[in-house]
C-alpha cells in the first residue's frame, strides 16, 4: 500500500463528490429537512382532542363533569343532540370519542346507586385510543375529588403515585426523539452515501479502470471509505449543532466522547453500505437493499419508536445486528443522562463487533478480479 | 399526435424484462418486502409488556408484598430484583436495567392499617418518554385497582360514577391491527417508487436512452410504458401484502376489497406520477435514489404511520395533505378495522387522484423539456 497511490484515489472521489454534489446534499440537506420534519412533526402527545358528548337530561352535575373536560387541556367536548349523531362522529373521525351521560345519570349519582358514563373511543390507532382513555380517566378522577370537596366529604386515596422521571423531568418526546433521530439519519446517511458508489463504479465500467491500475484492494476499499466517513462526520457535526441550538435538547455528555462514539457507529454504517454495493454491483438492488436494511430497521427496530423489551424474543435478537440499536442507546444516554460507562462500553462493544464484521466481511468479497 | 397502444405495450414488456432479468432485481421485489412486513408486524407496537423493574422496599409489612405482586404479576411488567439502597436503585436506572424503579418508604403497611395515606415513588427513566409515559400510565391503572380493594368505607364519593368505556373497531386495542395495514402501504409505496423512479436514469446511464428517442414513440408514449410496469409490480406486491396481513397476522378484514383496490389504484396512479417525476430529474440513478429517499422518508414519517397527525403543528398538518400516503393509510385501516366502503373514502380518492395527475403531468413537461 503506497501514501501516494491512496491519496490519489482519495482526490478521484473528492472530484467525483464535488462533480454530482447528489453526496454533499445526502451529507446536510438530508438532516437539515429530516431533522425539521421529525424535530416539528412527530409528537405522542395529544392536545386539543375533538369529543363528541352527549346529555341527555342537562343539570349542574352533568354541567360540571363536561366542564371538568372543557378545563383540561385535553379535551375539546362538542355537543351533540343524540346517540346517533355521537357515534357517526365517532366512526367518520371527527370525534375521537363520544361521552354520554344518560337521562337518569344525575338521579343515580345523586341516589348512591352506580351512574354510567359511556364511553366509546374510536380504537383504530390503539396507542391513541388508549392514551385518551387515560386522559378520560384523569378527568374523571380529579372531577369525584372536587365533587367530594364541595360536598364536604373526606376523601382520599389510600396509596399516592409519585411519578419521577429522570432525565427528562417535562417528558418533552423531543428531548428524546431527536437523539433518536440523528442516529436514524447517519444510518441513511452512510448506507446511501457508499452504497451507490461502488455499485456505480461496475455499472459504468469505470471498475475496469481501477482494476487495470497497481492499486491493491485495501487501497481502493480505503479510498472509498475515507472521503466518505469525512463528509458524513460533517453531516453528524452540523446534526449535533441543530439539536442542540436549534431544538434546545441538553447535551449532558462530554463531547470528545460522543465524537468516538460517532466515529465508531458512521464507520460501521459505511461498512455496511460497503458490503452491500460490493454484493449488489447494481443501483437498483443496492438502492433497495440499502432502504431495506438499513432506514426501516433503523426506524422500527432501534427503539427510537417502538419499546425493545416488548418485542418478542426472536425479534429482540435480531435487533442486535442493528447498528443503529446501539447508536440510538448512546446518543439518548449521551445527550439525556451524561456519561454512563457501563452503557457506552456495552454498545460500543456492539458497534464494534458489527464493525470489524462488515468491514472484514467487505474485504473479503472485494476481488480484483473481472468476472 | 396520437398514442399507439402496442407501441406502449412493447416499452412496457421491455421495462418488465430489463426489472426482472436480473435474479437480484427479482429477489428484492419479492423477498425483502415479505420478511420485513412479518418482522416489523411483530416489533412495531406500542403495547408494553414485560417493562423491567426494581423495588426498593423499605417496608417489611404485608401489604407491600401484595402491592408489588401485583406489579409482579401483571404481562405489562417484569421485576428483574430487590435493591438495598438508594445508589442500587440509581445505578439500576441509570445502566438502563431497569426501566422503572418503585420506592415504598417504611411506614408503608402501617400508614394503610391506620387510614393514613402512604407515598409510593415511581421513577422512571425519561430518555424514552413514550415509554415512561405508558409505563406510569400503566402502573397508575395498578395502583387504582389496589385502591379500590383498599378504600377506607367511609371515603365513598358523593356521585357514585362509573366509567364505562368501549373501544370500537378494536375492542382490545390491539396496536398489531393498527400498524400492520400501515406497513403494507409503506412496502407498496416503496417497490412502486424504486421501480419508476430509477428506470429513466438507467436508461440514461446505460446510454439506452438515445435509442429509446429515435424511436416512433412519442414522450407521452414513453411515459405510459415506464408507468405501466410499476402498475403491476405495485398491485401484485400490495395483494401479497395484504393476504400476509389478513392470513399471517390474523388482522380483520371488515371491508371491502372493491373499495380497498380503488384506493390501490388512485394511490399507485400517484406514486407512479411521482416516481416518474423524480425519474425525469434525476441524471443518473444515484440521483433518482436519492430523490426517492427524499420524498420516501418524510412521507412515511408525516403519514400516521406510527405518530398521529392530529398531534402536528398546523403548518405540518398542512404539508401532509400532498403525502399519498396519508391517504392510502386511512384507506388500508378503514377497509381493514372500520368495515368502510367506497361511498366513505370518497374524501381519501380525489385527493389521490389529484395528485396523480398532476404529478403524471409535470412528470410529462419535465421529460419533454429534457428532450429538447
Amino acid at each position: 500500500m503506497t501514501w501516494m497511490r491512496l491519496t490519489g484515489l482519495i482526490r478521484k472521489e473528492v472530484y467525483e463528490i464535488v462533480r454530482d454534489p447528489s453526496s454533499i446534499a445526502i451529507a446536510f440537506v438530508l438532516p437539515l429537512a429530516l431533522l425539521l420534519i421529525f424535530g416539528y412533526g412527530v409528537s405522542l402527545d395529544a392536545r386539543g382532542v375533538p369529543i363528541a358528548v352527549v346529555v341527555d337530561h342537562p343539570t349542574t352535575l352533568t354541567a360540571s363533569f363536561i366542564g371538568q373536560l372543557q378545563q383540561s387541556r385535553w379535551f375539546v367536548p362538542i355537543h351533540y343532540a343524540g346517540e346517533a349523531q355521537a357515534q357517526k362522529a365517532v366512526t367518520d373521525g371527527s370525534a375521537a370519542a363520544a361521552v354520554w351521560l344518560r337521562n337518569d345519570f344525575t338521579r343515580r349519582a345523586l341516589s348512591g346507586s352506580p351512574a354510567p358514563i359511556h364511553v366509546i373511543v374510536n380504537g383504530v390507532d390503539a396507542n391513541q385510543a388508549r392514551i385518551i382513555e387515560n386522559y378520560l380517566n384523569g378527568a374523571w378522577s380529579v372531577w369525584i375529588e372536587q365533587q367530594a370537596q364541595a360536598s364536604g366529604i373526606h376523601t382520599r386515596a389510600p396509596v399516592v403515585a409519585e411519578a419521577r422521571v429522570w432525565f427528562n423531568p417535562a417528558m418533552r418526546s423531543r428531548d428524546y426523539l431527536v437523539p433518536g433521530l440523528i442516529a436514524i439519519i447517519m444510518t441513511l446517511i452512510g448506507a446511501l452515501l457508499t452504497a451507490l458508489v461502488v455499485a456505480r463504479e461496475w455499472e459504468r465500467g469505470t471498475m475496469e479502470g481501477i482494476m487495470v491500475t497497481p492499486s491493491g484492494k485495501m487501497e481502493i476499499l480505503l479510498g472509498k471509505l475515507i472521503p466518505y466517513f469525512v463528509l458524513g462526520m460533517g453531516g453528524m457535526l452540523f446534526s449535533t449543532l441543530m439539536a442542540v441550538f436549534l431544538f434546545r435538547v441538553p447535551l449532558r455528555g462530554s463531547i470528545p466522547l460522543l465524537l468516538a462514539c460517532s466515529s465508531l457507529f458512521l464507520l460501521t454504517a459505511l461498512g455496511m453500505g460497503l458490503l452491500i454495493s460490493i454484493l449488489a454491483r447494481n443501483q437498483f438492488v443496492a438502492g433497495m437493499v440499502a432502504i431495506v436494511a438499513t432506514f426501516l430497521p433503523a426506524f422500527i427496530l432501534s427503539g427510537f419508536l417502538f419499546d425493545i423489551h416488548s418485542m418478542p424474543k426472536v425479534v429482540q435478537l435480531l435487533t442486535h445486528v442493528i447498528a443503529a440499536r446501539y447508536f440510538v442507546g448512546l446518543l439518548q444516554t449521551l445527550f439525556l443522562a451524561g456519561n454512563i460507562w457501563s452503557i457506552i462500553v456495552s454498545n460500543c462493544l456492539g458497534l464494534a463487533i458489527l464493525c470489524v464484521l462488515f468491514l472484514g466481511l467487505a474485504v473479503i468479497r472485494f476481488r480484483k478480479r473481472l468476472d | 399526435m396520437e398514442l399507439s397502444l402496442r407501441r406502449i405495450l412493447a416499452l412496457a414488456i421491455k421495462e418488465f424484462l430489463s426489472l426482472l432479468r436480473n435474479p437480484a432485481s427479482r429477489a428484492v421485489l419479492i423477498g425483502p418486502p415479505i420478511i420485513q412486513l412479518l418482522v416489523f408486524g411483530y416489533a412495531a407496537t406500542y403495547d408494553l409488556k414485560h417493562v423491567p423493574f426494581v423495588v426498593y422496599n423499605q417496608d417489611s409489612g404485608r401489604l407491600s408484598r401484595d402491592f408489588i405482586a401485583r406489579f409482579a404479576g401483571s404481562p405489562s411488567f417484569e421485576m428483574i430484583g430487590d435493591v438495598q439502597d438508594q445508589r442500587a436503585l440509581q445505578r439500576a436506572v441509570d445502566s438502563q436495567t431497569a426501566l422503572m424503579a418503585v420506592s415504598i418508604g417504611p411506614q408503608f403497611t402501617s400508614d394503610l392499617e391506620q387510614g393514613r395515606t402512604s407515598h409510593v415513588q415511581f421513577i422512571v427513566d425519561g430518555r424514552d418518554s413514550n415509554t415512561a409515559a405508558l409505563a406510569l400510565g400503566y402502573a397508575q391503572t395498578i395502583v387504582t385497582a389496589f385502591n379500590r380493594e383498599h378504600l377506607a368505607p367511609h371515603s365513598r364519593a358523593p356521585a357514585a360514577t362509573v366509567v364505562l368505556d368501549r373501544a370500537w373497531f378494536n375492542p382490545n386495542l390491539e396496536s398489531r391491527w393498527f400498524i400492520v395495514p400501515g406497513i403494507a402501504g409503506i412496502l407498496t409505496l416503496l417497490v412502486t417508487l424504486l421501480s419508476t423512479g430509477l428506470s429513466v436514469a438507467r436508461e440514461r446511464e446505460m446510454g439506452t436512452f438515445d435509442q429509446l428517442l429515435v424511436t416512433p414513440m412519442n414522450p407521452q408514449e414513453i411515459l405510459a410504458g415506464k408507468a405501466l410496469p410499476g402498475f403491476v409490480v405495485g398491485t401484485l406486491e400490495a395483494t401479497l401484502i395484504i393476504a400476509v396481513a389478513i392470513l399471517w397476522f390474523r388482522v380483520p378484514f371488515t371491508g371491502s376489497f372493491w373499495a380497498l383496490y380503488l384506493g390501490l389504484f388512485c394511490f399507485l396512479l400517484s406514486s407512479i406520477g411521482i416516481g416518474l417525476m423524480i425519474s425525469a430529474l434525476a441524471l443518473t440513478q444515484q440521483q433518482g435514489l436519492l430523490g426517492t429517499f427524499l420524498f420516501m422518508v418524510p412521507a412515511i414519517v408525516l403519514s400516521g404511520f406510527a405518530t398521529p397527525i392530529a398531534n402536528m403543528p398546523k403548518v405540518v398538518r398542512y404539508i401532509t395533505l400532498i403525502d399519498p400516503l396519508r391517504y392510502f393509510l386511512v384507506i388500508l385501516r378503514a377497509s381493514f378495522l372500520e368495515g368502510a366502503g367506497a361511498s366513505l373514502l370518497w374524501h381519501q380518492y380525489w385527493p389521490l387522484a389529484t395528485i396523480g395527475i398532476l404529478s403524471m403531468i409535470v412528470a410529462e413537461r419535465l421529460f419533454r423539456g429534457r428532450l429538447g
